[in-house]
């Protein structure tokens, strides 16, 4: 294999995982543009996707073949992102909403107790072990030249860029996406012209978690395995995507979750795939250090207000 | 029913003869009537504090001699580490609120710099201990300078983000020991002259029983509380407060935020530090696993739990959370579900913590709730007087 050969395939390998952080930052992004809270458990909802699936796959993959497969999958994202969603809504009713009014730290810390309690209560139903995804889906590779996309890949990005543009368009043209920029950009002026915050609050959450659950979906099939604490460091590097692109920016969040997951590709890649987990970091200290309001971000949003 | 009736009146009159001699009285005894009780009071209760401190101390300083189980000691002993570690955390997050969410990695920083210094140079416990203090110091400027100009909850992911880089720096440096560790680090020695046959020096090991470190700790507790103590009440303490509760009315009372934040940072990390060094030299053992983001997490629990803020309740909250799991041992994998399940309960029904202090207490509330609470502490104050 030439240079390029393999600088392109740690292109696609990274793009493939920047997808999956992409998702999740964008959970990330819209919960911060509203209410300024970062989302601990949000690493954990996507490890609840993953779980759900997982669920389904193990109990059905050995019945369903051929098509039948196809609708499995389907089926393991729409029982994921369901039940995600749900869970999504749940944690800010009971979590995040009686805080609303308070200091920053204080829902900070509860976000931060329930990303544990819900590690550990997914440790407590299905055991602490890895937990291995059957391969339902059929293991097709294309090779270009010297270097190969698996059909999975394929898939990973196919979903991700529809489920992105689904939520771009709801966002830009529908009349609830409209709210939702409005109570982005100013909470209590929405509210004076009657949009239902609190509704509207929730309807990000539930968006937010559903492409998280989508995500953790994804990210079980691809590397084929599961654990209750894989969430917590996903959960950490789509924020540092998030930031990076500018926190409460869409398209930005998009564009953060795949220059991280480049970014992670080539440095696995060429440095050591001991040091992967440090990268994202050091991207994200050096980020918060020189543009803190991230490449597309708002001004004024970051910095203290000293 | 009677007696409580007379009691209420004799209570209701000697109140009416205390406001009427007051207001009669106070041109001419206004010191003695308005001054001196309450200072006679607050002496009293002083006082009482003084003591109650002392038979604690007492109390703790027999306790080997009592309960000569060497778990319990141990136990108590890893106890004291933690509220050595709450103090420190507590100096960032509770005085000054800055969350800090890496805390591990400078407590790591503490106990790997004793831990190289010691293995590669040499160098005894006593000479660690400082040495340890200012890397974690100097780790905190490192990290501080840069940082603290952000706004709080970036704070909390750029420190997460360093307790993470920390870790898998020590998981993967040769000189460090990888994943295995650091192994045969020298536990403290005592050298002291002694008289027996001669004057000559004699040295004692603490090896690997635990009463030594046990007072060693406690003896550090106790230096590190007092420092805080005295610490919390003057002016640097206050100015903390002041930039803690609105940073920009305090800088423009001439407090310079920044500088003052990178000192609570500095000062938190030194303790860290310190405790670092004490537990590298107690286990004589350390692997990277031992200082992970869940270590920080269980900190600021303790912290949170006991009362942001509250040198009494970080003490409190740190002993209980340390010692819960060893009573629940049979529960073990229940712990981090139930820390997790109270840290979002104690936010959401008791903000201020255990042995939260007021203060801290209006600042958790929402605005108009902070009004009545400030209103019912200037009732309160007047009812005093």
């Amino acid at each position: 294999m030439l240079w390029h050969d393999i600088l392109i395939q740690q292109l696609i390998n990274g793009l493939t995982l920047g997808m999956v952080y992409a998702l999740m930052a964008l959970g990330y992004t819209m919960v911060y543009g509203i209410i300024n809270l970062i989302n601990f458990a949000h690493g954990e909802i996507f490890m609840v996707g993953a779980y759900l699936a997982w669920g389904l796959f193990v109990s059905f993959a050995s019945r369903a073949q051929g098509i039948g497969l196809l609708f499995l999958i389907l089926a393991g994202f729409i029982i994921g992102m369901a039940g995600c969603g749900i869970l999504g809504v749940a944690i800010e009713r009971v979590a995040y909403r009686p805080l609303r009014n308070a200091p920053r730290l204080a829902p900070l810390i509860t976000a931060i107790g329930l990303s544990f309690f819900l590690q550990n209560a997914i440790m407590l139903v299905y055991g602490a072990s890895d937990k291995s995804f059957p391969s339902i889906f059929p293991h097709y590779s294309f090779t270009i030249g010297r270097t190969s996309v698996t059909g999975l890949q394929i898939l990973i990005w196919a979903i991700s860029i529809v489920l992105m543009l689904i939520l771009h368009y709801f966002i830009k043209l529908s009349k609830l996406g409209k709210a939702l920029r409005a109570t982005s950009q100013d909470l209590k002026t929405a509210s004076l012209m009657g949009i239902d915050v609190n509704r509207i609050i929730s309807l990000c959450f539930l968006l937010g978690s559903t492409l998280a659950a989508a995500g953790g979906v994804m990210f079980g099939m691809y590397y084929n395995t599961i654990n209750f604490h894989d969430g917590y460091i996903v959960g950490l590097k789509a924020f540092t995507a998030a930031v990076l692109g500018g926190i409460g920016n869409v398209p930005g969040a998009m564009f953060g979750g795949v220059v991280i997951g480049l970014v992670e590709g080539l440095g696995a890649g060429y440095i050591s795939s001991q040091w992967k987990n440090v990268f994202a970091f050091i991207i994200l200290v050096l980020i918060l250090l020189f543009k803190p309001t991230g490449l597309f971000g708002e001004a004024g949003r970051v910095r203290t207000k000293g | 029913m009677r007696q409580v009736e007379l009691e209420l009146k004799d209570k209701f009159m000697l109140r009416n003869f205390k406001i009427v001699g007051a207001t009669f009285m106070t041109p001419v005894f206004s010191g003695l009537i308005n001054q001196t009780p309450t200072g006679l009071h607050r002496r009293c209760a002083n006082l009482r504090r003084r003591i109650g401190l002392i038979l604690l101390l007492l109390a703790l300083i027999v306790l080997p001699f009592i309960d000569t189980n060497q778990y319990h000691i141990d136990v108590m002993t890893t106890a004291g580490i933690y509220v050595m570690l709450a103090l420190g955390l507590n100096v960032v997050v509770g005085f000054a609120g800055l969350l800090n969410l890496g805390y591990a990695a400078f407590f790591a920083i503490g106990a790997y710099t004793y831990a190289l210094m010691n293995l590669y140079l040499g160098l005894p416990f006593w000479a660690g201990l400082p040495i340890s203090a200012v890397s974690g110091a100097l780790f905190g400027i490192l990290l501080g300078f840069p940082t603290l100009r952000l706004r709080g909850d970036y704070l909390a992911i750029v420190t997460l983000g360093f307790g993470e880089i920390v870790r898998i720096t020590f998981n993967n440096l040769e000189f460090t020991g990888g994943p295995n560790g650091l192994l045969g680090i020298a536990h403290p020695a005592l050298i002291f002259p002694s008289r027996l046959n001669g004057i000559h020096f004699e040295t004692f090991n603490f090896g690997v029983e635990s009463s030594p470190y046990y007072y060693l700790v406690l003896g550090i507790v106790i230096v590190v509380a007092f420092i805080l103590m005295r610490l919390d009440n003057s002016r640097l303490g206050r100015a903390w407060i002041a930039i803690r509760e609105d940073e920009v009315a305090a800088a423009t009372m001439g407090i310079d935020p920044i500088r003052l934040k990178l000192l609570a940072f500095v000062i938190g990390s030194a303790i860290a530090g310190v405790a670092g060094c004490v537990f590298a030299s107690k286990q004589g053992t350390i692997t990277p696993d031992s200082f992970d983001f869940i270590l920080s997490v269980m900190l600021l629990s303790m912290v949170v739990l006991g009362g942001l803020g509250s040198i009494k309740g970080v003490i409190i909250g740190a002993i209980i959370l340390s010692i819960l799991p060893e009573l629940l041992r049979g529960f073990a994998i229940y712990r981090m579900l139930l820390f997790g399940l109270s840290m979002i309960l104690i936010m959401i029904f008791r903000p201020q913590g255990i042995v939260g202090s007021l203060r801290r207490k209006m600042e958790l509330k929402p605005s108009t709730e902070k009004i009545r609470l400030e209103e019912d502490e200037v009732l309160e104050e007047d009812r005093r007087k």
